[in-house]
């Protein structure tokens, strides 16, 4: 090793990785330790590189990665103003405690630490409705514990499962196609006499839900509520969660989190324009290219939760729903405003999106959550009649 | 053929044998083949991930053996099967008074064995050991996943009738996936991990020039320009390499030394590969034409 204090600053860097989310536990450390002695550690490239290859393992990390490494090997001149290193503005996802610790540790002032805290006052550009796309943090607070508590509870009791599709694997079963492998095995026991025919079935297995939920201004009501949903079927069922105002953002692994306080306080930080104003085409746009392929396989069932208010174009709403229809086993549109006396559907978003949906519901209090559960466990294997 | 001795020399070989890989593939190659760990190779749709596979087989010298994952594939299918046919008939064909114990050893033997491609990565007389490639290991399930986890960590499969095979040298292990579903951080955990981007221009040029030699040099430029601008905008499906790949050869077949709009309306599909994307791109294209030429 030709840096005698190379092992202690490398164990600190996995320290920082590991505070920054990243699993860096003693294997990874040790299959750092063991890359660094076969590459020039003189060249930075290659030195990165190799970090890098052995505790990245997920594309949206690379982005943290980065900064880490800049941040700690190569901590930016303290005269440059925050933010200067072109393309290296991610911040590292660190609590506030432990990156103030950091920064007093690597001699850093806390912008360098966290340079997105100034990119986060950043207008948004003005296109249109959005121009004051609101950056702000939404806080889950006002609801009671006890309010919480009670419907996560009833939520979470709810006694119905989604409904399962077939796989391609195969099961042993009392009926089905002829499982040759069970067969012949029994038959060579038996002097090759086919004495008793096994047979198999595809496995069965629920079927996963993608949730794309509107929290723009107008839902704001319901979007606490609905976090809730969402976290509580998260526990139980496949579920990929995203959330959309102005923009689209996923937030399935934030509702991972055991506890519901915590997670939706992750969420509330993950999404920066909780009530900011709805684009639902662009939104749903966005989610087509960028996530159908990832996440609509295996006959995902998609419910689309928004009250329709849509500054955005409807045209676009209408094709990107045709779209989405079309690589969904299902598509629901819930809308909590369709509990409310007397509503029709009329507003613009409503009006393009109708037609395209298999599914209309009502997603108001927590009758009409457990209404939809029940229709989705009940869901039929083939596609709705479109 | 001698394991390249640093990360210059796998870049070098690569480049031999035609691929254009970024410091950080040749940084991760090297280093997973001297920690002997595989290699997990994420990326878009057609940005060379399974070719990486195949070159670096070249490179080493060393046999290919293939696993195209699937949903359902199950280790009768990945790693062996009995030829349960030939044990029927060989067991029917025994006479009444031979030995029956003897029999059932006998079929099941290697000889009975169906090896698939996890047995042949482990089991073999290879000088050179085999890069193995689990190809799109995101189509593939949780049971499967499991499984590799465990022939991964200790390179073993046993099998109950004749015992456990391990190998004499560890596979270069090379995963892929394209991101269809997340697979397992835990089967993440045992390899070294890297994630091809997109090229830029230069290296694209570079790429069409060494992979479609029949596409005249302006036209490489030219395609690989339109691509790049193709990859800005909001499409459901991004052109990758093999698309830009796809393209040169298509208007180079066409007699095409320089691209013009007719001829790039013409074979737009070589590039886009969805009705939608395909309309909108169309209305466009003398404007991206003008510009991809004047890159």
């Amino acid at each position: 090793m030709p840096e005698p204090d190379l092992l202690p600053r490398l164990g600190a860097f996995a320290r920082l990785l590991h505070d920054a989310g990243f699993e860096a536990g003693p294997r990874r450390l040790t299959d750092a330790t063991r890359a660094l002695t076969f590459i020039d550690l003189k060249n930075e490239p290659d030195f990165r590189g190799a970090l890098r290859s052995v505790f990245v393992s997920r594309k949206d990390e690379i982005a943290t990665f980065e900064a880490a490494f800049d941040i700690f090997w190569a901590p930016p001149d303290p005269r440059a103003t925050a933010g200067a290193l072109p393309g290296r503005s991610r911040a590292l996802p660190l609590s506030p405690e432990r990156a103030k610790a950091w920064a007093i540790a690597l001699g850093l002032n806390n912008s360098q630490m966290n340079r997105e805290h100034d990119a986060r006052t950043v207008p948004a550009t003005s296109s249109g409705y959005s121009a004051e796309e609101l950056l702000r943090h939404k806080d889950f607070d006002t609801m009671t514990w006890e309010e919480t508590e009670q419907v996560r509870r009833l939520l979470e009791q709810a006694p119905w499962r989604v409904a399962e599709r077939k796989t391609r694997r195969l099961r042993a079963a009392r009926s089905g196609t002829i499982d040759l492998r069970r067969t012949a095995r029994h038959a060579i026991r038996s002097s090759g006499e086919l004495v008793r025919l096994f047979r198999r079935r595809p496995r069965m297995r629920r079927r996963p839900l993608v949730l794309v939920c509107d929290v723009s201004g107008s839902m704001e009501r319901y979007s606490r509520l609905l976090m809730i949903f969402a976290h509580a079927i998260a526990r139980r069922e496949d579920l990929e969660a995203f959330v959309f105002s102005t923009r689209l953002t996923r937030i399935t692994r934030l509702l991972r989190q055991r506890d519901l306080d915590r997670a939706l306080v992750s969420v509330s930080k993950g999404v920066h324009d909780f009530s900011g104003g709805t684009r639902i085409g662009e939104a749903l746009g966005d989610f087509n290219r960028h996530w159908a392929r990832r996440v609509l396989g295996h006959g995902a069932v998609v419910i689309i939760v928004s009250d329709g208010w849509d500054r955005g174009d409807p045209e676009q709403l209408t094709s990107e729903l045709i779209h989405l229809r079309r690589s969904a086993h299902r598509l629901i549109w819930l809308n909590p405003l369709l509990g409310s006396d007397g509503y029709q559907p009329l507003t613009r978003g409503m009006v393009a999106a109708l037609p395209y949906c298999d599914d209309f519901l009502a997603a108001h209090n927590l009758q009409a959550l457990d209404d939809l559960g029940r229709m989705l466990a009940g869901l039929d294997s083939r596609p709705a009649m479109r | 053929m001698t394991a390249p001795a640093s990360i210059d020399e796998i870049e070098l070989r690569l480049r031999e044998r035609r691929y254009i890989g970024d410091r950080g593939l040749a940084t991760s190659i090297f280093l997973a083949l001297k920690l002997e760990k595989p290699l997990f190779i994420e990326g878009e749709a057609g940005v060379g991930k399974t070719e990486a596979a195949k070159v670096m087989a070249e490179v080493l010298g060393a046999r290919l053996i293939r696993l195209q994952c699937y949903e359902g594939i199950d280790l009768a299918h990945a790693v062996y099967e009995w030829n349960y046919p030939r044990q029927l008939l060989h067991i029917r064909l025994l006479g009444e008074g031979e030995d029956r114990r003897t029999a059932e050893r006998e079929i099941f033997s290697p000889e009975f064995l169906l090896r698939r491609p996890l047995l042949d990565a482990i089991d073999n007389d290879d000088v050179t050991a085999p890069v193995l490639l689990i190809d799109e290991i995101d189509r593939s399930d949780e049971e499967f996943e499991a499984f590799l986890l465990e022939l991964l960590s200790d390179f073993q499969i046993s099998i109950p009738e004749i015992g456990t095979i391990k190998a004499k040298k560890p596979p270069f292990v090379v995963i892929t996936s394209n991101r269809t579903r997340e697979v397992h951080d835990a089967l993440k955990r045992r390899c070294l991990y890297h994630w091809i981007d997109y090229p830029n221009l230069e290296k694209e040029v570079e790429i069409v020039r060494a992979r479609a030699p029949e596409a005249a040099d302006g036209l490489a430029r030219e395609v690989a320009a339109l691509v790049q601008g193709l990859r800005t905008m909001e499409l459901y499906k991004v052109p990758g390499v093999a698309e830009t790949l796809d393209w040169a050869r298509s208007l180079a077949a066409l007699g095409a030394t320089r691209i013009d709009a007719t001829l790039v309306d013409a074979t737009l599909g070589a590039a886009l590969k969805y009705q939608e994307d395909l309309e909108k791109i169309r209305q466009q294209v003398p404007a991206m034409v003008e510009k991809a030429r004047g890159a």
